[in-house]
């Protein structure tokens, strides 16, 4: 990790030990610091939440706002300034529950910007309710007597929703989820990666071992372009299968779609207000 | 009860949601301005999309018309529901035009054919224009303005619809004269030539173009009634001025996205009503804590909850005023005048940029759906576009020396990182829990306040300086409050308008204190500006006039109060 220009150097986090976010952020230093960007090109949004306090371990641009919201404030920054590379990371909590309705509509408006979700299938920073995620069954001091919702399916929600890029990862695996979030980030549209992670302290059941023994890797044979097949793998239960689900490059971005970019690519900051347009539209109500 | 002197025509045209009245209200107001009359005009609808009882009020002036009256000179009634809506305010002097409405209401109604005529010009669809053309013959207005007018807008419909409007028009305004020459209508207007210079434009508009004079690049929201004009028209002024206009998921997204484009530097606002604002109050915290610049454009409308989605009211000042969980910084503009409404839409993207805090744009219902004739407004810029600053490799977002201002910089424009958080943050923009620090981050964010005081509004004296009664308005309100200080025409009372309601612009007490009877005049139920100066200010205003009915004050019936708790005092 020496010299990687996004590593801000020895810092406490608050982070419990052995915590999946470790390596995590691990494997974003690396994989931040193989693209040919700066860190003052890189913003990071995130939520509220363990997984939200990430980009404060790293060196790079971030708006650490409100609980679920990442999603549409990080597609504003993309849509104000195109130049920018834009993440938009947090929990399961953050993204799939309080966020929900926002996954959605960040999916249909397909902002060129990479939804990172730290998965734990756990509430962790408000000391281990359910969370969207939770299997069926699973008991916590709030759901006394097990959890009695379905759990949330992001992967086949995005694939469904045509999300461009859709994949998941395991956070034990360090080099396959590098090399995960690297294509996402490379990737032109929404790309939502979401990774599997232990949380140590308040989940007992989907442990690191759990992980390890219920995850496999898709087979190579896999053709992403087929969003059927996609769609069968993201609902296998049995077996959760890792890698890239999905991934088109024919959905419009954005900002493409956006009139105000259709005759210059300057950033919104460095635009001037055209007066004479204006004198003339105040005219025009004679 | 006064009456204005016969200076003005007020027209009321009503019908159903979906006869016309819209076309009608708008091909007559900018036919009579290019005529070189002052017109002013308001409706008043209900929530739906077809049917009911709508009517819009169109007041034709010699002199400058702004404000709404109960009285009706001339009402169109397009369907007997109508005469039953306005049957308050119909009088004796009441000239009622319809067709085949016979007697109703105790009104007598004058039958014009409309739908006869337009079948003669060439089919019903020509029957607005007929109507148009009836009104505006009865004004004895120049025919000629109207077939211009008429040959352009029907223009890309092709040359026989352009002849078919221009017949109804012809045979409409010939049955308006001959109204006008029977003696029932006797009012004659002389036109002001300057007026067809003048513009004619809505509060929605007027907010629209401030945005875009104060240099907004983007604006999301969620439609909902009053606030959507404000949207439709950046809409329209998308790809002409460079806007990215986004319907939000809901007005949770479009409060983040105003905050996420501002931080990237795009200068960005919300459009809402209550409703809407309530669900935007944890991103108005957002931008409090985070020092980034918000532009709220909040146009009420009478609550709780659904409450009446169409109509007015002022009872969202506590709402903006307390908006968002904790202590932080804000300035509430409530734009008096449509010319305010876009000279304070531009202020407010300049103050928020300044200042690093949300600014709102308060209107109503009333203001954002009027419109009027003004002679113009300024394209041009009073200061710098834009407060951003370019960061150097060592940037703090929230450094704590210098003038209590922390200078803002954007991602991406420098050589700095720009790190903004929710939480409580040390200088650099990282979570922090320090004692010392929470300390001086509240002291710095609070500290903006009296800055901001000093950049205040003043408040307008309306009337004479010599007063004893002072009336006490904001918003919306300036001119109805205008028109019945001066339909008293007392010399012993003046009204203070306030298009700052926070933080109260220094030396409001001046005013205040001068007067021996105070009136407050707000449409809510519980005075909520007073409370205002009362709580701020240390003033306590005597008296107040109150309404929440959903509806605008009329300047006659408002004076009738005003006059009736000023006492004494001579009337002229």
């Amino acid at each position: 990790m020496k010299g990687n220009r996004f590593d801000p150097g020895p810092l406490k986090t608050s982070w419990c030990p052995g915590c999946g976010n470790f390596s995590i952020l691990d494997a974003l230093k690396t994989v931040y610091g193989s693209l040919a960007i700066d860190p003052v090109d890189l913003v990071v949004v995130s939520g509220i939440g363990q997984a939200a306090k990430t980009p404060h371990y790293l060196n790079c641009n971030l708006f650490n706002g409100l609980h679920g919201r990442a999603i549409p404030l990080a597609t504003a920054v993309k849509a104000a300034n195109p130049r920018l590379t834009v993440v938009a990371e947090g929990g399961d909590g953050d993204m799939y529950g309080e966020g929900g309705n926002h996954l959605l509509h960040g999916i249909r408006r397909n902002p060129d910007i990479t939804v990172i979700v730290h998965n734990n299938m756990v509430y962790g920073l408000t000391k281990g309710q359910a969370s969207p995620t939770s299997p069926r069954g699973f008991t916590t001091s709030l759901q006394v007597h097990g959890v009695t919702s379905e759990p949330f399916n992001p992967l086949a929600v995005a694939i469904t929703m045509g999300a461009p890029f859709v994949a998941r990862t395991f956070s034990g695996d360090r080099e396959e989820t590098s090399r995960v979030l690297a294509a996402a980030i490379r990737h032109r549209g929404l790309a939502l990666v979401d990774i599997l992670q232990p949380c140590v302290t308040f989940n007992r059941v989907n442990t690191h071992q759990w992980f390890k023994d219920h995850t496999e890797p898709i087979p190579d044979t896999h053709d992403p372009a087929d969003r059927m097949k996609a769609l069968e793998l993201a609902f296998r239960t049995d077996k959760l299968p890792v890698g890239i689900f999905y991934l088109t490059e024919d959905r419009p971005t954005f900002t493409e779609t956006l009139p105000a970019y259709e005759t210059s690519d300057e950033p919104l900051f460095a635009r001037k207000v055209d007066r004479e347009g204006l004198g003339k539209a105040i005219e025009e109500l004679k | 009860m006064p009456r204005s002197a016969k200076s003005d025509v007020a027209i009321v045209v009503a019908g159903q949601a979906g006869q016309g009245i819209q076309t009608i209200e708008s091909i007559l107001t900018m036919v009579l301005k290019r005529s070189g009359y002052h017109v002013f005009a308001t409706k008043e609808y209900m929530s739906r999309i077809r049917g009911g009882s709508n009517s819009t009020l169109i007041r034709v002036g010699t002199q400058r018309v702004s404000a709404n009256v109960n009285r009706i000179d001339v009402l169109a009634a397009l369907d007997s529901d109508a005469i039953g809506h306005l049957a308050h305010r119909i009088s004796p002097e009441t000239l009622v035009i319809g067709e085949d409405l016979g007697h109703d209401a105790g009104s007598e109604v004058v039958d014009i054919p409309f739908t006869r005529i337009a079948g003669e010009a060439g089919g019903r669809i020509t029957t607005n224009t007929v109507a148009i053309a009836v009104l505006y013959g009865l004004l004895d207005g120049e025919p000629e303005v109207l077939e211009g007018y008429l040959t352009d807008h029907f223009q890309r419909k092709g040359p026989e619809t352009v002849r078919n409007n221009l017949e109804a028009a012809r045979l409409g305004y010939r049955e308006g004269s001959a109204l006008r020459s029977s003696g029932r209508f006797s009012h004659s207007l002389e036109p002001s030539p300057a007026v067809k210079d003048e513009i004619l434009i809505s509060g929605a508009q007027a907010v629209a173009l401030g945005a875009i004079s104060g240099g907004c690049r983007f604006i999301a929201s969620y439609p909902m009634s009053p606030g959507t004009p404000v949207l439709n028209h950046m809409a329209r002024n998308e790809k002409r001025f460079g806007v990215v206009v986004e319907q939000s998921e809901d007005e949770i997204a479009a409060v983040n996205m105003a905050v996420g484009a501002w931080y990237a530097g795009g200068r960005a606002m919300v459009t809402t009503s209550g409703g809407g604002f309530a669900l935007m109050e944890e991103g108005v915290s957002l931008a409090g804590i985070t020092e980034t610049p918000l532009v709220v454009h909040l146009a009420q409308r009478p609550g709780p909850a659904t409450g009446m989605a169409t109509r007015t009211e002022q009872a969202d000042l506590d709402l903006a005023l307390y908006a968002g969980h904790g202590e932080f910084p804000r300035i509430i503009y409530a734009p008096g005048r449509i010319e305010e409404a876009f000279s304070l839409s531009h202020r407010a993207f300049d103050a928020a940029d300044r200042f690093q805090v949300p600014v709102f744009i308060l209107t109503d219902q009333y203001l954002i759906d009027s419109y009027y004739c003004v002679p113009g407004l300024d394209a041009g810029v009073a200061g710098p576009e834009t407060a951003v600053v370019q960061t150097s490799p060592d940037y703090k977002r929230y450094a704590l020396s210098g003038d209590g201002i922390s200078p803002r910089g954007i991602p991406g424009n420098g050589q700095g990182i720009v790190c903004v958080d929710s939480h409580e943050h040390t200088e650099a923009g990282h979570i922090t829990e320090d004692i010392d620090l929470r300390n001086r981050m509240m002291a710095k964010r609070m500290g903006k306040m009296e800055r901001i005081a000093g950049d205040s509004i003043p408040p307008t004296l309306i009337g004479p300086e010599d007063y004893r009664v002072l009336v006490v308005c904001w918003g919306s309100n300036y001119h109805i409050v205008a028109e019945a200080v001066s339909l008293l025409g007392r010399n012993d009372v003046a009204a203070l308008h306030f298009s700052q309601v926070f933080p109260l612009p220094p030396g409001a007490s001046r005013y205040l204190e001068k007067a021996e009877v105070t009136i407050a005049v707000e449409n809510n139920y519980t005075g909520q500006f007073a409370r205002i100066l009362k709580a701020f200010g240390g003033f306590d205003v005597r008296y107040s006039v109150r309404q929440y009915d959903g509806r605008p004050f009329c300047s006659e019936t408002l004076a009738g109060r005003i006059h009736e708790i000023a006492g004494g005092g001579d009337r002229r």
